[in-house]
């Protein structure tokens, strides 16, 4: 592979980095404070997209930041699956971003100051995990995101907020340090280095149990991919506000979970060696257990937000469970998942937060009618659960075309069965909030006269419809993320996909 | 049996005072008296070194014709640096226990410890 | 001149302490002066001793011209180099801290009399590292405990003058049987220079002398250090003393016991001794893993912020010990990064919140509340120093982790990660709970605890600028060892090199 050296990996990593300081200089001046928001989101976006180019000409970008120890290096290095990931997380910043103002504003929140500031950290955590070229590295930024992500949890300050981010805290930072920083241990202790390669760095330099203890260290540190039984972070942490939980809690701390899986699987253990021992196979497994029993626990939910986490922890699943299975279509659709979970769930959320700054309800069974009142909004809503449930014309169903491919070429076929079901299940959880919304009549005697109710302001309901047209639109132009996909295969698998 | 006990006498001696000062500077309830207690801990160290300098046969380290054997004064000279220090801590000990009397009025451990226990 | 350098070191700030009291009584700011002065040049000249160091090896100095092993041997090597530039750092940082502090917790007419302990106090610490001569160093440990002593009683609270009893009785059973010690080596050896030592020893290591002189080197050094089961003279002496005392006592009195400790167990006797004469590293082990729990579960169930961070000492102590008794390379170099390390991340805490008991008096965690709006800077160096004890990487609480982790792979002593971790997750939590107090959880003005002195206005500033400024480079120092750790890791290397030759 062609290594070609720059630092705009760097560069896009601290123009939020720059920000934050912008911001929280400007705080008391908010129209200022928001503009350097949006700026840095922009020229994030276009310093990423810069790299493109490079990146689909089949190189890969090296930037060497400091050494630290001997074999602890700070590198970023951005191939195709950082770029991805990168791509989706630095576009929804923009729309995140205009959608956040409009949010906090309608609401008047407090400390907007210190939401912003983190939100710029977090962003730049979220490139530095995408754009890591060694374990060392994607362990500062996946250590960094959790603890700047914690203010966004508890901004509200509320006993109930506090107690969901402890929670937050000790599942991601305790899982961190107690299995995942051992795995890395082992890892330098067996091969004198952290490097990623495509084809893995343990094979033939650990023995065998000590390779499975490492992957069950890894598997069970990386708790951002919110597997079950460690998935009870997500749902906590929806006591942040709504674009928190959508940014950071549908796209990139949760993606970076997964994203950090697909990295440590193949890129330290390499397929070759999980498919020896035989690994892959267990985790799917359990994701699949994950994704029917979330699926199941979020139809109970009547909380809209819950009910939007734990289909999160669902569909992460299907990542986990794609990586899992280590053949070519399966490892393309996890990292296509990546993308189309993220502008589905995303859209999601948005719709959650414009209903509660429009009516403040937060309860499904509050929301008969309310297509009626915010149909711009609803209508978003409406594409994003088609788009979940993967039905064809929406971008959910690329992934699980490919995830389906997959399963039949490992020979899987409960895993088809899984796949089916969990489509059900996706329908089931999410349909009869649509059918509420547009058919049912509003309830009587609710304390909120329906003509009162107007759309969310253009700020939040832009957002909304942009991504819902987009998670349609990757159905239709899905060229650019299959073409990373493949590109990534080629490399872990060894042949051209 | 009895010669190993009798010739090493001052040893014994040096091991029986240190665990009486050792006794007293711990078990003891009165400040004073573990002061006292850790005086005569240091001093059998001292009675130690005063021991491991003695030879047999030796007279006074004073350089003289035809007679080479002679007592090692460098013990001796080691010990009183130590009595200082032994001193030196002595003195700040009864400093803070002057201290310990004026704000509290006592110097039994017991009392101390009731009176610093939070009342409420 | 420079050829002298290594006595100046000693008899520059020896004899400062006398003259500072006399000055005082002229102008009270002019003993603040000299003590910053002093220490001043005492940390360029540590640096430029290192810089010899680096150059040539080793800086031997006779005192008086006699020739060792009969005169009195300073003996520089990387590691004192190391520690010895530690040690002043830190003895100047906290000398520019002292003045507004001590202004506030000493009556002021002993102002004078407490800068001249101090440097008697640095004397004695720097004394301890410098010297080559075993009989030398108890009586610089004497000097450095003595000082101590009164720095702790100098404070204001009754209870620190009970702290300060009961830490001179453990610390004189400690020196006296390093005195032991010394006492039955050179019954066997007739010498007192280590380097003269570790040469006549190992042909003696079958005699039951020398075992035992080994076990009361070990038992009152321990106390000195306040390992685990003989640490309970540490909480209460750091809890009560005066801000500044607590920093430099927390960041280098139990360092430089640490130090000599390392330079017992391995200049005057061999890791070959240790390990296959008495079996000492299991011993020692099981000890460190003890006092890396303990200190963290009892620093866990403490209230008192300051009381907190003296277990959390206690713990990290355990950390030290633990990389030692691993008797390997990578071991010992994690105990000596440690060593700095430590120092610098609890100075900046106990810097941090004697800030806070500066502008407010308190120090109980439930009344941080909002502390992190009202005194944003020190809060943020406090969180970098608590960020850096539970190990988040780029600081240099990782690194020491990170190479304690390997040496104990390396030992093929896998379980010893559990421990680490363990005390991670818990140190994690502790420093959590004073983290989210600061920032996170809302003020009630109405629930302020009982007992606690609030002495200050209703909207108390930010420390003053000379309390801030130390704070601040050593919090910044927390992150650039962390992040450029090659520097202290290079003399790390050497010195662990000649501590195992």
């Amino acid at each position: 592979m062609e290594v070609y050296e720059s630092a705009r990996p760097l560069c896009a990593m601290l123009v939020s980095l720059s920000a934050v300081l912008l911001i929280g200089l400007s705080g008391r001046w908010p129209n200022l404070r928001e503009t350097w928001t949006l700026m840095a989101a922009v020229l994030k976006f276009a310093i990423v997209l810069s790299m493109l180019p490079i990146v689909l000409g089949g190189k890969v970008i090296e930037c060497f930041i400091v050494h630290v120890l001997p074999g602890l290096d700070l590198a970023l290095r951005v191939d195709p699956l950082g770029m991805t990931f990168a791509l989706t997380a630095s576009f929804l910043w923009i729309i995140t971003s205009c959608y956040s103002i409009g949010y906090m504003r309608s609401l008047a929140e407090h400390a907007q100051t210190r939401y912003f500031m983190c939100f710029a950290v977090a962003l730049c955590a979220a490139l530095g995990i995408a754009f890591s070229a060694n374990l060392f590295t994607l362990f500062v930024f996946y250590e960094l995101l959790t603890l700047c992500t914690y203010p966004l949890v508890v901004h509200k300050q509320t006993p109930e907020a506090i107690f969901g981010g402890r929670k937050y805290l000790v599942y991601l930072l305790g899982t961190s340090i107690f299995f995942q920083l051992p795995a890395i241990f082992l890892v330098y202790y067996y091969t004198g280095t952290l490097e990623f390669s495509s084809q893995g760095i343990l094979a033939g330099k650990a023995p065998e149990i000590a390779v499975i203890i490492t992957y069950i260290l890894f598997i069970a540190g990386i708790t951002k991919a919110a597997v079950m039984p460690l998935h009870a972070w997500l749902p906590a942490a929806m006591v942040a506000p709504t674009p928190v939980s959508a940014l950071l809690h549908a796209v990139a701390v949760v993606k970076a979970g997964v994203f950090t899986v697909v990295r440590v699987l193949l890129y330290v253990f390499g397929v070759d060696l999980l498919e020896e021992i035989g690994l892959g196979v267990i985790l799917a497994y359990v994701a699949s257990f994950t994704i029917i029993a979330a699926s199941v626990i979020a139809m109970m939910q009547d909380d809209l937000k819950l009910r939007l986490a734990y289909s999160t922890v669902s569909q992460l699943s299907y990542i986990v469970l794609a990586v899992g299975l280590l053949t070519p279509s399966a490892i393309a659709s996890s990292i296509i998942h990546i993308t189309m979970h993220a502008f589905g769930k995303i859209t999601l959320f948005f719709t959650a937060g414009a209903i509660y700054v429009a009516t403040y309800k937060t309860r499904i069974s509050e929301l008969d009618g309310i297509g009626r009142q915010m149909p711009f909004t609803m209508m978003a809503f409406t594409l994003g659960t088609l788009s979940m449930i993967g039905m064809p014309l929406f971008g959910g169903f690329v992934s699980k075309w490919y995830l389906a491919m997959g399963a039949i070429e490992a020979g899987r076929l409960p895993i088809l069965i899984v796949l089916a079901a969990s489509s059900i299940l996706n329908a089931c959880y999410l349909l009869p909030i649509v059918y509420a919304a547009f058919f049912k009549e509003p309830k009587a005697g609710g304390q909120v006269i329906a003509p009162k109710i107007k759309e969310a302001p253009a700020f939040m309901v832009v957002p909304v419809v942009l991504t819902g047209i987009e998670a349609m639109a990757l159905f239709f132009w899905p060229s650019l993320i299959l073409d990373l996909a493949k590109m990534i295969v080629g490399y872990v698998t060894g042949e051209s996909y | 049996m009895t010669e190993f006990i009798s010739a090493k006498y001052n040893y014994w001696i040096y091991i029986f005072l240190m665990m009486v000062g050792f006794y007293a500077a711990i078990a003891k309830r009165n400040l004073v008296k573990k002061v006292i207690g850790l005086n005569i801990f240091q001093t059998a160290v001292f009675l130690f070194y005063i021991s491991i300098a003695k030879v047999k046969g030796g007279t006074e380290p004073i350089w003289m014709e035809g007679n080479p054997v002679y007592t090692n004064p460098l013990p001796h000279v080691l010990i009183l640096t130590a009595i200082v220090v032994a001193v030196s801590t002595t003195a700040v000990a009864l400093a803070i226990i002057i201290l310990i009397m004026k704000q509290f009025g006592t110097v039994e451990e017991d009392k101390i410890l009731k009176l610093l226990e939070p009342h409420d | 001149m420079m050829e002298h350098l290594p006595i100046v070191m000693i008899v520059l700030p020896l004899l400062s302490a006398v003259v500072t009291p006399v000055a005082g009584r002229i102008h009270r700011v002019l003993s603040w002066y000299i003590v910053v002065i002093v220490t001043a040049l005492c940390f360029a000249g540590s640096l430029s001793l290192l810089s010899t160091v680096l150059e040539t090896g080793r800086i031997s100095y006779w005192l008086g011209g006699w020739e060792p092993p009969w005169g009195i041997e300073y003996l520089i090597d990387y590691l004192n180099a190391f520690v010895l530039c530690l040690v002043a750092f830190i003895a100047f940082i906290v000398a520019v801290y002292a003045k507004k502090s001590v202004e506030l917790e000493i009556d002021e007419a002993r102002l004078p009399l407490f800068y001249g302990v101090y440097l008697l106090f640095v004397t004695g610490l720097m004394g301890i590292v410098i010297t080559g001569d075993i009989f030398n160093l108890y009586v610089f440990l004497e000097i450095a405990s003595l000082a101590g002593y009164a720095l702790i009683a100098i404070a204001k609270r009754r209870e620190a003058a009970m702290a300060s009893f009961n830490y001179l009785v453990m610390g004189t059973i400690g020196a006296t049987f390093v005195l032991l010690g010394i006492g039955h080596l050179y019954m066997v050896t007739g010498s007192l220079n280590m380097a003269d030592l570790a040469q006549r020893l190992p042909a003696l290591y079958g005699s039951k002398v020398v075992q035992t002189a080994f076990a009361f080197f070990a038992v009152g050094l321990s106390i000195k250090i306040a390992l685990f089961p003989l640490h309970n003279w540490l909480p209460n002496s750091y809890t009560y003393a005066p801000s500044a005392v607590s920093a430099i006592m927390a960041a280098t009195a139990t360092k430089v016991g640490a130090y000599a400790f390392i330079r017992v167990m391995f200049t005057v006797f061999h890791a070959e001794f240790l390990i296959t004469g008495i079996h000492l590293n299991h011993l020692l082990l099981f000890f460190a893993a003890l006092a890396i729990l303990m200190g963290s579960i009892l620093a866990v169930a403490q209230t008192d912020i300051k009381k907190m961070l003296a277990y959390s000492s206690i713990g990290q102590i355990g950390y030290i010990i633990l990389g030692i008794s691993l008797m390997n390379l990578t071991g010992i170099q994690g105990s000596l990064l440690h060593i700095v390390n430590h120092a610098l991340m609890k100075g900046t805490l106990f810097l941090a919140v004697g800030g806070i008991v500066y502008r407010l008096g308190i120090t109980t965690i439930e009344d941080f509340k909002d502390l992190g709006r009202k005194m944003p800077v020190s809060m943020a160096a406090f969180t970098v120093g608590a960020f850096s004890m539970i190990g988040v990487p780029l600081t240099v609480g990782f690194v020491s982790k990170w190479y304690l982790a390997i040496a104990a792979l390396e030992a093929g002593m896998w379980y010893l990660i559990i421990v680490l971790m363990l005390s991670s997750l818990l140190t994690a939590v502790y420093f959590w709970r004073v983290i989210d107090n600061m920032y996170f959880q809302p003020h009630d003005a109405s629930k302020v605890s009982e007992g606690s002195v609030v002495v200050a206005e209703s909207n108390p500033k930010d420390a003053p600028v000379l309390m801030l400024l130390p704070t601040i480079v050593t919090a910044v120092l927390c992150v650039f060892f962390g992040i450029f750790a090659s520097l202290p890791l290079s003399l790390a290397e050497k010195a662990s090199m000649i501590l195992l030759r």
